[in-house]
């Protein structure tokens, strides 16, 4: 596309332009981004609210705040060469200005693709950010797969995408044949241990952490949201009751007025889910919830009972209020069932067992590892945030995302004076010796090689 | 050495190989510090056992990484803030699983070595293919890693394109490749199949930038020492062509011909300190770049070549045509052209016109130029007043790695380590301190609450707990 390869080369000229290594542009592009979230709070409530409830789009846009505040205060005070232009396709609305706010610290410049899953907050993007950005350095482009093909045909020096495994393999291709670096941030299913608590009060502050972490995040529809629930047999039913409870208190009798709850994103997702149900071995393990409404595209919070394990529910990311609880004989047995398949993004165990903790920490591998809550090690800025395995590559928040869109350049400077003479042929007996002792550390071999006490090399 | 037919390695030995590594790791024994420590002490030995093959590097990055693997493996504790208050956090550096090194030919041990140092010490299980180009060395390491390593969870698989291929096609948790940027796109689309992060270590063009008002002969000492010291200019981070004013010319290639004279003597196309080129194809290579019509008649030293011996003499091309074959690909061999310009400055357009490449190397005494040298030139690494130091002598400091054509990712020291690592973030949380504000449903209340909580604000909080809104 002629256009796109315009920008392309206006934002490679106004980085050769060097422009954007400044502190001082870096620093007004971030304060423009604050200024952004200021004036258009209401714009931006809207555009969320399209598919969350009125709340919890006041806490997206908490969240938006605290992602500028945390980035813009952590700032380049050295010149460290960065990329040149960097793209950030991103999946959620968050997702798009976390990178954002990295690739504009490290000095770079920058093309944005938002999903187009959420039209209303790609086109919000496309609007104001070039009402307070750098024009010629940051670029929304909008659209579907035929435009991010055409940008993925575009040489550029480091590409970030948030998104499925599936498009994530495409992405990785397309950079190969330019050798680009990327940062892939995946999903996968992100399990819950739930271990045997003998304190009513933390058994009722784990469920309620639970709850709020799968139905919590607009409906399950996070990529570090809780997939499903490892629990022993005889816990199960206590489980499922005090969740029932949980959901009650926190979204009400009634799952279609949609108090605190958010929508399914757009029609395709929402039959997508459906369809997880519709195995009927998957229907019947139903014990809570289960119904859908198209209209509205909501989907009541459902619990499942172990349905069966190699249904589609259970070998794919959910990314949706349906949550299964797996159960087993022994709460160990569960690092086991979480290493048998793929690295996920996320784990998270709720025991206060010392030994087992360790275990987890040490047998499982994920992305992060929270225990005793859930999803909240997002807030956390000095935890670098990113995958394993199929759930992804490379990381961001806080200063890792400023390096994630940086090249970290080796710079050695040396003088002229003291010169080894036995760097240099011809090569002899005794440059090959002070070669040897030099990179043993051997000072005190060299000592005794100079005084010419040291034996020569056999 | 007694030979049995080679098992051919297809996909079937392949899937094999694979299905025994990974069980290897999933034994969780090269997660263990003492496994970790009796690979890398077997190494060592390997290397003191056979002291002429193994070269004195490839001892101190095991002797570092035994040195250094503790403290290598303890977690690291970060701070948290109020927003998760209670917690603690660390960052926990893990094993990826089981990795694939590719090595190139130049330095065999050497790079074969090296990152497979890095990934033992990360607690990964390995694969090492070592270059088919460098065949004597290939087949001593598979020997020598097969006796002296646990061969359950270190292998050597040897070959050409159909092994590399096979290996290709598996699932690594990350792929280690030293070499050209062509194969590395193959190795990186291989990679794209399976998601699997990859270290890329090309190479480039290293550019030599030299100024006038300095150290003449210690300059073109460091110099040579970079480009013919280092396997006859048969190394990634070679300086490959140099750029002066066209004042100062005169006087440098001067040096280098006094110089070269002092360290390789008179005849140095047979000079015992030279290497020679590596094959016949690579010899077809250099000599099709000086029997270009753009550089015939520049060449201004050396020149001389045995074409049965596979050598090439030290040879100095002055103002060569920036389009000639020699300028447009990297050399990789004992053939250093010199480009001049007016202004030395004028040198950061010529550099930053190509491809960024491997290492960029600066002689000057003037501060200025260092500084604007450091800020414009994007390279992997670069070294003022001396060449390819960065890389021998620097280990554990300085990361070793490219940007751009030359390369992604990087390693030596604790970078190797780093290289073959998962950094897993770890957030321990107690069950006290739950806020109600965190929940459905939301009131005014919860959310000035948690705005406050989440701008870290603490007096904003106490507003909010006292129902006080903030103003």
């Amino acid at each position: 596309m002629v256009e796109q390869e315009r920008s392309l080369a206006e934002l490679r000229e106004t980085f050769r332009s060097g422009r954007t290594r400044g502190v001082g542009w870096r620093k007004a592009q971030l304060r423009a981004l604050l200024k952004l979230m200021d004036d258009n709070e209401d714009h931006i409530f809207n555009a969320l609210q399209h598919w969350s409830s009125e709340e919890i789009g006041q806490l997206f846009l908490v969240l938006y705040r605290k992602m500028d505040g945390s980035q813009a205060g952590s700032n380049t005070a050295t010149f460290l060469p960065s990329q040149r232009t960097s793209t950030a396709r991103t999946a959620w609305p968050t997702l798009s200005l976390d990178p954002l706010i990295g690739a504009l610290s490290a000095g770079n410049t920058v093309v944005l693709k938002p999903s187009e899953h959420t039209p209303e907050c790609s086109s919000f993007l496309a609007k104001t950010i070039p009402l307070y950005l750098d024009r010629k350095a940051v670029k929304v482009v909008e659209g579907g797969t035929d435009v991010a093909e055409h940008l993925l045909q575009q040489k550029w020096d480091k590409i970030f995408f948030t998104g499925s495994p599936r498009v994530g393999r495409i992405v990785m291709s397309a950079a190969a044949e330019h050798l680009t670096p990327v940062t892939l941030e995946l999903g996968g299913k992100c399990p819950t241990i739930l271990d045997s608590l003998s304190d009513s009060s933390d058994l009722k502050v784990a469920v309620k952490r639970i709850a709020g972490g799968k139905w919590g995040p607009c409906s399950g529809q996070a990529c570090i949201g809780i997939d499903y629930v490892l629990v022993e047999h005889k816990f199960a039913s206590t489980l499922i009751e005090l969740l029932k409870k949980t959901i009650k208190r926190f979204y009400g009798e009634n799952p279609k007025s949609l108090k605190n709850l958010c929508r399914i994103v757009n029609k395709h997702q929402f039959d997508r889910l459906c369809n997880l149900l519709e195995d009927p071995a998957v229907a019947a393990s139903i014990v809570h919830g289960g119904s859908l409404d198209e209209e509205n595209l909501t989907i009541e919070p459902t619990i499942l009972l172990d349905p069966p394990l190699d249904a589609e529910i259970m070998t794919e990311e959910i990314f949706g209020p349906l949550l299964p609880i797996i159960t087993l004989s022994n709460i160990h047995e569960s690092i086991e069932f979480i290493n048998s398949r793929p690295k996920p993004l996320a784990i998270y165990a709720f025991t206060k067992d010392e030994t087992f903790k360790k275990e987890i920490l040490t047998e499982t591998s994920s992305g992060s590892l929270t225990f005793n809550d859930v999803m909240i090690q997002f807030l956390c800025d000095t935890l670098p945030f990113g995958g394993v395995g199929q759930s992804g590559f490379g990381r961001y928040h806080g200063k890792y995302s400023f390096d994630t869109f940086s090249h970290e350049k080796a710079v050695l400077e040396r003088s002229f004076f003291l010169e080894l003479e036995p760097r240099y042929p011809p090569w002899n007996e005794f440059k090959m010796q002070f070669i040897r002792l030099a990179y043993s550390f051997d000072y005190f071999g060299l000592l005794l090689l100079f005084v010419g006490l040291k034996r020569r090399f056999r | 050495m007694a030979t049995e037919k080679k098992e051919v390695f297809n996909a079937e030995a392949g899937a094999a190989m694979m299905k025994e590594l990974r069980s290897a790791f999933a034994s969780g024994k090269t997660k263990t510090h003492q496994w970790r420590v009796t690979q890398l002490q077997s190494l060592l030995r390997l290397a003191e056992d056979h002291e002429k093959d193994i070269i004195a590097m490839m001892k101190a990055s095991c002797k570092l990484a035994l040195k250094e693997l503790n403290h290598w493996m303890t977690s690291e504790k970060v701070k948290t803030s109020i927003t998760t208050f209670p917690s603690s956090a660390e960052i926990v550096s893990e094993p990826l699983g089981v990795v694939l090194v590719i090595s190139a030919w130049n330095y065999p041990f050497l790079l074969s070595l090296d990152p497979v140092i890095g990934a033992i010490a990360a607690g990964n299980a390995v694969v090492l293919k070592p270059s088919e180009i460098a065949a004597t060395t290939s087949s001593l390491l598979a020997k020598y890693l097969g006796e002296y390593l646990d061969s359950s969870a270190i292998k050597v698989i040897e070959g050409a394109v159909p092994e590399t291929s096979v290996l290709l096609e598996q699932k690594w948790d990350k792929i280690f490749y030293t070499g050209n940027g062509k194969v590395g796109r193959v190795v990186l689309a291989a990679a794209a199949k399976h998601l699997t992060p990859v270290v890329l270590e090309l190479g480039g063009k290293s550019p030599v930038i030299v100024d006038s008002n300095i150290n003449l002969q210690v300059a073109t000492r460091r110099i040579i020492a970079g480009k013919w010291g280092g396997n006859n200019g048969q190394a990634c981070v070679s300086p490959d062509y140099i750029i002066t004013t066209k004042d100062y010319a005169p006087k440098l290639v001067d040096a280098l011909k006094t110089e070269l004279k002092n360290f390789y003597g008179d005849d140095q196309l047979n000079s015992k300190d030279l290497s020679r080129i590596v094959s016949s194809n690579h010899f077809a290579r250099l000599t099709k770049l000086l029997d270009d019509d753009k550089v015939s008649g520049k060449i201004v030293h050396g020149g001389q070549r045995d074409e049965s011996n596979l050598k090439i003499a030290p040879t100095i091309l002055l103002d060569v045509p920036e389009d000639s074959l020699i300028m447009t690909e990297e050399i990789f061999g004992p053939l250093l052209p010199i480009l001049t310009v007016d202004r030395v400055e004028d040198s950061y357009k010529i550099i930053s016109s190509r491809s960024k490449p491997l290492a960029a190397y600066l002689f000057t005494n003037n501060k200025k130029l260092k500084e604007e040298f450091v800020r414009n030139v994007s390279a992997g690494g670069l070294v003022t007043n001396d060449t390819t130091l960065h890389v021998i002598l620097a280990v554990h400091t300085l990361p070793f790695g490219g940007v751009g054509e030359s390369g992604m990712g990087a390693y030596h020291g604790k970078f190797s380590f780093d290289a073959f690592s998962h950094k897993k973030a770890v957030l321990h949380r107690s069950f006290a301190g739950d806020a109600p504000a965190r929940y459905p449903p939301y009131t005014p209340g919860k959310l000035r609450f948690l705005k406050a909580l989440l701008n870290g604000s603490i007096l904003g909080v106490i507003c909010a707990l006292f129902g006080w809104s903030k103003a």
